[in-house]
């Protein structure tokens, strides 16, 4: 059977580009069922999108639960090795809350991990897959990227507490000035700091014009290695996504679980992130890994929202027959019209509501064209 | 064609005051002062076009990205939580969310508090956050007037001036947080039409400046 690239669906289109692009890069497909133990879940909570997990209890009496993640299972089958790096990328449905229904919503989830003895190359090249993945899929698209460890560093060495780093990371999320100012001044973090966090987070453009800014404010640092880290893996990207690649520190993650490199795409005409992905070597710690993960995932249920126009009309051509109609000569015309691909619907009655491109009939054994929309 | 930029602004007093700032930072769009029922006017030269909306559909409105900004009070993006940027505090339609009672009012422990209000995602996260187990009467509207028929033990409402509370014997136990008008945007906006978006907060910070330096009293 002969499949047509214009057969498939745009997901279905889009599914199949990334996973062409993965395995370029040597991404094997991993494979998992649908289920996994409830343990792993729940002590990770706050790693998850949603906190709400379908369970259930298997016929050995474990508490199962209908993955809400992929990334967690993969940690879970990873190897320290080395010198070695493991390199999969996904296509799976995981159940998690829809925030707009509050109900559970089977969603189709694509993404990459690279786990192992990582090294700046392995984050460039993760990066550079996010950002031609946010490409195959359009090139209005823009990846925002930060590093955890400038964050951190700033935290660090204004001696924040915990619960201060909590508030302020939200704000930061938000790019909310007026709430880090009051913050900083309830906390006793002085004005120059304060000044230092604010200029951080309004900081926004391609790494090209942002770059200059960016070395000025690490002057304050004393160490300098994240800021490095930075510039280096994105230039490694090329000047191919020079506009693409932004810096903007307001893209934060749990640091719980991340740190280092992390990032969030977007696509014109998506009013969400279609990627989000990061570094994540402090959740290999908490499951007693040594080594190093980063990876993403991109959203393929956001894509429902470009207005892609590929349905108007539900079928190419309504073939009007009567009872008379001798059956073979039906089926001999049928054959015929669909030759090309387009598909054709047998009908006695014209169906109500349904858009077509060409009506025809049959009449005296021929078929007629009666009406041409296209 | 010039992108044009989307903007929610709240029916009502707020959403009129907001519009003034829009127009003296140079965004302006004269039909909107047009008395007619038209909810949305445009200003192509300026790149702008303005809506008008509920004021606590606006958040939704800017989350969802049909419109690339707007103007919500804090009241309605602590009560929603919308993933946006909050851009800048405008300092106008100051008030604050409070938890008021009738006048001589004990809080029993031993017994559940029912709580009337609007903001109800507002009332459990602050009442779960002094350990008090609540049970919330999800109201739209005249919400004072469930202490004094019984319906509830207290209220959790904004509150202005308290003229409104004084006038049916309840009076503010706790202030819950300040409110005022905050700049909020689409997160993808922010990004497609930065330019635009960074040349009107720019406009907006400047005019709050001068303001600031104008009326000392009105400092945020």
């Amino acid at each position: 059977m002969k499949i047509s690239i214009s057969d498939l669906k745009y997901n279905e289109k889009v599914v199949y580009g990334l996973r062409s692009l993965y395995k370029k890069y040597g991404y094997t497909q991993y494979k998992m069922s649908k289920f996994e133990e409830y343990d792993l879940y729940v002590r990770n909570k706050d790693f998850l999108m949603s906190d709400s997990i379908i369970t259930f209890t298997d016929t050995n009496g474990k508490l199962m639960a209908l993955k809400p993640d992929i990334t967690l299972s993969i940690i879970k089958k990873s190897k320290d090795i080395p010198g070695f790096v493991q390199k999969f990328y996904y296509n799976e449905n995981v159940y998690r809350v829809s925030k707009g229904t509050n109900t559970f919503k089977e969603i189709m989830q694509m993404g990459l991990e690279c786990i192992g003895d990582l090294d700046d190359y392995c984050l460039s090249e993760v990066l550079i897959l996010a950002a031609k993945s946010l490409k195959s899929i359009s090139k209005n698209a823009i990846l925002d990227v930060s590093h955890l460890g400038i964050l951190s560093a700033f935290f660090d060495a204004a001696e924040i507490d915990e619960e201060t780093r909590t508030q302020l990371t939200e704000y930061i999320s938000e790019k909310n000035l007026s709430a880090i100012c009051k913050t900083c001044a309830q906390k006793g973090i002085g004005k120059e700091k304060t000044d230092m966090l604010k200029k951080l987070v309004t900081l926004y453009g391609p790494a090209g014009e942002v770059m200059p800014k960016l070395r000025r404010i690490a002057d304050g640092f004393k160490d300098k290695t994240p800021f490095e880290q930075l510039e280096k893996i994105i230039n490694a990207a090329g000047d191919e996504y020079k506009d693409m690649i932004r810096i903007d520190f307001s893209v934060v993650s749990d640091m719980k679980y991340y740190n280092g490199i992390i990032f969030k795409g977007f696509i014109k005409g998506i009013p969400t992130s279609v990627v989000s992905g990061g570094q994540y070597d402090h959740m290999m710690q908490r499951m007693g890994r040594k080594s190093g993960a980063i990876g993403f995932a991109v959203y393929l249920d956001m894509l429902e929202r470009l207005k892609v126009s590929q349905f108007k009309y539900d079928e190419d051509i309504v073939l009007i027959y009567d009872k008379n109609t001798d059956i073979k000569t039906l089926k001999k015309a049928v054959e015929e019209l669909s030759q090309d691909g387009r598909s054709v619907t047998a009908q006695r009655q014209l169906p109500a509501k349904l858009t077509y491109r060409q009506l025809a009939k049959i009449q005296d054994g021929e078929v007629k064209i009666l009406e041409t929309n296209d | 064609m010039k992108q044009m930029i989307n903007i929610a602004l709240p029916k009502g007093r707020l959403g009129d005051k907001v519009y003034d700032i829009f127009e003296k930072i140079g965004f302006e769009c004269p039909s909107i002062k047009e008395a007619n029922r038209k909810l949305i006017f445009e200003n192509e030269k300026k790149g702008v076009r303005y809506f008008w909306v509920k004021p606590s559909d606006v958040a939704r409105y800017v989350e969802r990205g049909a419109a690339d900004i707007g103007v919500a009070g804090k009241d309605i993006i602590l009560e929603y939580e919308p993933d946006i940027y909050e851009l800048i505090d405008l300092g106008i339609g100051k008030c604050r969310l409070a938890v008021a009672a009738p006048k001589g009012f004990h809080d029993d422990p031993q017994q559940t508090l029912k709580v009337a209000t609007k903001f109800s995602n507002i009332s459990q996260k602050y009442f779960s956050s002094l350990g008090r187990e609540i049970d919330i009467i999800h109201l739209n509207g005249s919400i004072e007037i469930a202490p004094i028929l019984g319906l509830s033990d207290v209220i959790l409402d904004i509150v202005e001036t308290g003229t409104t509370l004084k006038e049916n014997n309840l009076e503010v136990i706790e202030t819950v947080a300040p409110v005022s008008a905050r700049l909020i945007a689409n997160k993808a906006s922010f990004k497609f039409k930065n330019t635009q978006i960074e040349n009107i907060i720019e406009g907006m910070n400047s005019f709050l400046e001068a303001e600031a330096k104008t009326k000392p009293e009105a400092k945020k």
